[in-house]
């Protein structure tokens, strides 16, 4: 495949890996023993799926974050999505399907006869409110910038003429949840390797908070395993060399200042809010909703729903997993009560969730290797 | 290792999530047509500026969210080229 098969040459990586190698020897003599953050879901996957940790050198451990959108989602959100689905034709993302609510899944309510449908792109949403003017319509709207920019497009395409379309969004922002984790004294990272799609929306300029002097190493890379090795070849580099900046190594798509057209669209419909992150609790302006103005298209104000904390799941540790305090395998309901069959929480279920990575991947990264 | 870094084949069932697709057809009203690996969809395009045809483009849920840089990609392609070059020992990293 044109611009992806050159991305997971085995030879290439043989030669980042031997590199990795003597980086990891020159940080051990100096007493690194570095903890990397990947801050998003898609390399939680990736890593996980290509087997990235077998070949990493054993001081240098990778440490999942919190970009997996479905997993960061409350407990009430599932619940006022299931109110919704009461009231209107529900389109989401099939992650979301089988998330817990406090009582519930979508996936429950839907088998008990609430209208849901999974979909891969929003655009199914407003299609279906185009085809059906009589009937409701809502768009589960959750997700990071990647999503972000397609949902204000939405908007964009729904604001004229289509009154049967809202959303229910549960939308949140990468930098801030990076800023809430570099000041919990509990989290220890010594860089991240930052979202490649995030990026391509935000630019990487977006992480300069993050790194200069006192900061950390911030590494941008695609979701190739070539590109996931040769981040973390970078990021060891800065390390032996005593720097931290950001530093962009998906630049075939990411931009300084990322895809400015997005962002003004994004802007027009949405404002900052202070979010809850389902077991991380509220981060200041770490969300965006629609904007006052488009409260039409806004399904809390439409419906008169209110989206409430909820009640998590008793015993998911997913709040410090998300945190990088805590690796799955020591969580007590890990692989026992909570499986992707039966999961107990969120970071379960999503295929980007780091407990459903470490279950489906464990005989490549070995539970505890890095824990 | 190296093999399963090399042939993953989930990857490709990921496809339209992150990998580039090439702009077959660019319509008015934000619509267009990409391409990947004989895979043929309907994209929105309305979040890149001035696309056209031939271009890669990274889609995500149905909409092109940026441009591939060529350059840079081939650039980075002939870096790991190299890299792969100067390896002599084909079962080191196992
Ligand atoms: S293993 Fe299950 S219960 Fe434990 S943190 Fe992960 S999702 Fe929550």
């Amino acid at each position: 495949m044109k611009y992806v098969d050159a991305f997971r040459d085995p030879a290439a990586s043989r030669a980042v890996v031997s590199e990795l190698a003597s980086l990891a020897g020159k940080l051990r003599e100096s007493g690194i023993r570095p903890a990397i953050m990947e801050v998003c879901g898609t390399h939680t996957m990736a890593i996980a799926r290509n087997g990235i940790r077998d070949v990493l050198p054993p001081e240098v451990s990778l440490i999942s974050g919190p970009g997996c959108p479905v997993c960061v989602t409350e407990p009430g959100y599932i619940d006022a999505a299931i109110l919704a689905a009461t009231r209107a034709t529900v389109f989401t993302f099939g992650d979301m399907l089988n998330v817990p609510g406090s009582e519930d899944s979508l996936a429950t309510a839907r088998a008990a006869g609430a209208d849901v449908h999974p979909c891969y792109s929003p655009s199914a949403a407003l299609d279906f409110a185009r085809a059906n003017p009589a009937r409701e319509t809502v768009f589960l709207a959750i997700g990071f910038e990647t999503t972000i920019a397609p949902v204000a497009a939405l908007a964009a395409a729904a604001e004229n003429g289509l009154p049967n379309f809202s959303m229910l969004t549960a939308l949140k922002l990468v930098p801030p949840a990076l800023a809430a984790l570099v000041s919990d004294p509990a989290v220890h990272i010594d860089a991240f390797l930052c979202p490649a799609h995030v990026s391509a929306i935000i630019g990487s300029d977006a992480y300069a908070p993050f790194a200069g002097p006192g900061g950390r190493p911030c590494v941008i890379a695609g979701f190739e395993p070539l590109d996931i090795l040769y981040g973390i070849r970078c990021i060891l580099a800065q390390l032996a060399d005593g720097q931290a900046f950001v530093e962009n190594e998906y630049a075939r798509v990411v931009k300084p200042e990322g895809n400015v057209k997005a962002q003004n669209l994004i802007s027009r419909y949405m404002e900052p809010y202070d979010a809850a992150w389902r077991g991380i609790g509220v981060i200041p302006a770490s969300g965006l909703r629609l904007r006052k103005q488009y409260g039409a298209m806004d399904a809390e104000s439409r419906f008169g729903i209110r989206v409430e904390p909820g009640t998590p799941p008793t015993g998911c540790r997913c709040g410090d997993v998300l945190k990088g305090i805590l690796n799955p395998p020591g969580c007590p309901l890990f692989d026992g009560r909570c499986t992707p069959e039966n999961p107990v929480g969120p970071c379960m279920v999503s295929s980007e969730g780091a407990c459903a990575a470490w279950h489906s991947y464990r005989r490549i990264a070995p539970a505890g290797k890095d824990a | 290792m190296a093999q399963r870094i090399g042939v993953s084949a989930e990857g490709h069932g990921k496809m339209c999530l992150a990998v580039p697709m090439e702009l077959t057809d660019v319509r008015t009203g934000g619509r267009g047509t990409a391409r990947a690996d004989g895979i043929v969809r309907d994209v929105d395009i309305s979040l890149i500026d001035d696309p056209r045809t031939g271009e890669f483009v990274i889609v995500h849920a149905g909409f092109a969210i940026e441009r591939l840089d060529r350059a840079e990609a081939e650039a980075r392609i002939a870096l790991f080229e190299d890299m792969a070059r100067r390896v002599s020992t084909p079962e080191f990293a196992s």
